[in-house]
């Protein structure tokens, strides 16, 4: 990102790109810089006290800096102030623009954010002023329209804070369609540029623009409050949101992102999204989602081949697995569920933890997973959790009373068009030597499946299977 | 701002909330000041649809479209936004046997 940028013909806002790469280590730092007084944050680089000698090219770097660290706050407070996002956004641009005008001639302000909330506002009101002057409304009349807040304390209150959570929750509504909550999370809270959402969501931009156009005008129409929830829906809201940020880990994490960079890329925009949930609503569940993509996260690396082709867990090289996602989401896991009861997201991170402490597959604490497995089924039935907890078992006692488990669940009807369920069944019955039943399940399988990197792994098993058929001719 | 709350109901339900329970609800809602007119409907058999087209107007006996839930009454209340809306919305009490469609109303442009 540079400077040329912001001050460019109004497009789509500056992504922020440093510190995104999925590095190993880039995630064991979550706290956001702060805005800190000017003198200190040049503190230690090669730029003088800004205040004595300055370059066009170190306020443009600081200027860059605060505009990654803290535009999607700013944004945020703006949206909470001027009432209206797109209104907002172009104060934002307006703020920063002024930034680059300004700071050059008068310094850089002591508290950079609270200047940048506090020019964009002045300039959006201005431009209401001025765009009205010639309807004749009166002032009043005009910010009570635009929903201004003219409460003067704003600049101390510390609902700075909360305000990138009334943006979460408000983007999140489900009042919004569920794609339409996500291109709007990835938009307004994460910063991301229309065309980048299209094309990690393979979708066309014209498509997505218009979605983001029609969720802000429902916004607008149906007055959606730009609110933190009430305590009472505060469990059921926050789901949704969890949803919408899981939505978009696993976007990023499915086979088919393996060859573009953009969509692994969602994977790191939505951990940074639970980072930012769990810094400003600690909940258990937040802690949960947050640990259960580190976990999914930490085995990126050893899940596809050089060929893109899926590697199941059990043959994954384990070396290749980031021991410092492991650590950091294994003590997540730990505080979400002593937090309180345990919800979905905390049990099945836990399990993820179970499977990351095995050294190897044969020191998979099968126990404890069923063990969790029994507690998820309790506050979250569904038959692809008892499935899962079917190959636990499996593993735990044996071939034959994980695929019994199998056979019961599809014989009630449930899971038929389920690839997954037809692939474990006809794993479990391919050990126990049952090999017409494993052909007829891993053909059902294959019915199923369209990717290409999963149907080249059923092919492989079949084709061990007639192997195996021949040899004992 | 004005919403207006759609109460939806199937027909094995219809008659599964008791009509005292809607009028203390409309009552708690009238003593709030959010509530501007509400009012319950017979049921879909008594319907008749209405449509001219090219001047000439024909009545057809029944809904306009064939539903699982058909329309039982509705509520026309004033909120402060749609969470509020909401919340009055999950009051009223066919909501736990059928759907409250919750739209905010607009002002006709001149």
């Amino acid at each position: 990102m540079d400077i040329a940028q912001i001050l460019a013909p109004r497009s789509a806002p500056v992504r922020k790109r440093l510190s995104r790469r999925l590095t190993g280590r880039s995630f064991v730092q979550p706290q956001e810089k702060e805005a800190i007084p000017v003198k200190f944050a040049f503190a230690g680089r090669k730029v003088m006290s800004s205040w004595i000698v300055s370059t066009a090219d170190a306020f443009h770097q600081t200027i860059t800096e605060v505009y990654q660290s803290d535009s999607r706050r700013i944004l945020a407070t703006l949206i909470r102030l001027l009432g209206d996002f797109d209104v907002a956004e172009e104060a934002l641009h307006d703020a920063f623009r002024a930034a680059v005008e300004q700071w050059p001639r008068d310094g850089v302000p002591a508290n950079p954010r609270a200047w940048l909330v506090s020019t964009g506002r002045f300039k959006a009101i201005d431009g209401l002023r001025r765009r009205t002057r010639f309807d004749q409304l009166d002032e009043a009349a005009a910010a009570k329209e635009l929903g201004v807040d003219d409460d003067a304390a704003w600049a101390e209150r510390e609902s700075v804070e909360d305000d990138r959570l009334r943006l979460i929750f408000t983007c999140c509504h489900p009042a919004l369609p569920a794609d339409a909550q996500v291109a709007l999370t990835l938009r307004e809270v994460c910063g991301l540029t229309t065309e980048e959402i299209a094309h990690a969501f393979l979708t066309p931009a014209p498509t997505l623009a218009q979605r983001i156009v029609r969720a802000k005008g429902r916004i607008r129409a149906a007055r959606i409050p730009y609110q933190v929830p009430d305590a009472d829906e505060l469990p059921e809201r926050l789901e949704g949101v969890l949803r919408v940020i899981y939505l978009i880990f696993n976007e990023g994490y499915s086979a088919t992102s393996g060859q573009v960079p953009i969509r692994q890329d969602l994977s790191g925009e939505a951990i940074r999204l639970g980072r930012l949930l769990v810094q400003l609503l600690p909940e258990p569940e937040a802690f949960g989602l947050l640990s259960l993509m580190l976990l999914h996260e930490s085995r990126r690396r050893a899940r596809l081949s050089a060929a893109g082709d899926v590697i199941l867990l059990d043959d994954q090289d384990r070396s290749l697995w980031d021991r410092d996602l492991i650590a950091e989401g294994s003590a997540l896991a730990e505080r979400a569920l002593r937090a309180g009861p345990a919800g979905p997201y905390a049990i099945q991170a836990a399990i993820a933890a179970v499977h990351a402490e095995a050294a190897v597959p044969a020191a998979t604490d099968w126990r404890q997973i069923v063990g969790l497995y029994d507690a998820l089924l309790a506050i979250a039935p569904s038959p692809v959790v008892e499935l899962n907890r079917a190959v636990a078992v499996a593993m735990r006692d044996g071939p034959a009373a994980g695929v019994a488990l199998i056979e019961g669940i599809l014989r009630r009807g449930d899971l038929r068009d389920y690839r997954l369920a037809h692939a474990a069944h006809a794993d479990l019955c391919r050990r126990l030597g049952r090999d017409e039943d494993a052909r007829a399940s891993y053909e059902r399988a294959l019915a199923l499946t369209r990717q290409a990197a999963d149907r080249r792994f059923i092919e492989g098993r079949l084709g061990e299977l007639s192997n195996s058929r021949e040899s004992t001719d | 701002m004005k919403y207006l709350c759609l109460v939806y109901l199937a027909k094995d339900k219809w008659h599964a909330v008791p009509d005292r329970e809607c009028a203390s609800c409309g009552s708690r809602m009238q003593a709030r000041g959010v509530l501007l007119a509400a009012e319950p409907l017979h049921p879909v058999e008594t319907a008749a649809t209405v449509r001219v087209r090219n001047n000439k107007v024909t009545v057809v006996d029944g809904p306009f479209a064939e539903t699982k839930e058909h329309l039982a009454g509705f509520y026309l209340i004033e909120a402060r936004d749609l969470n509020e809306a909401i919340g009055l919305a999950s009051q009223i009490p066919p909501a736990r046997e059928g759907s409250i469609e919750v739209r905010p109303v607009r002002e006709l442009k001149p």
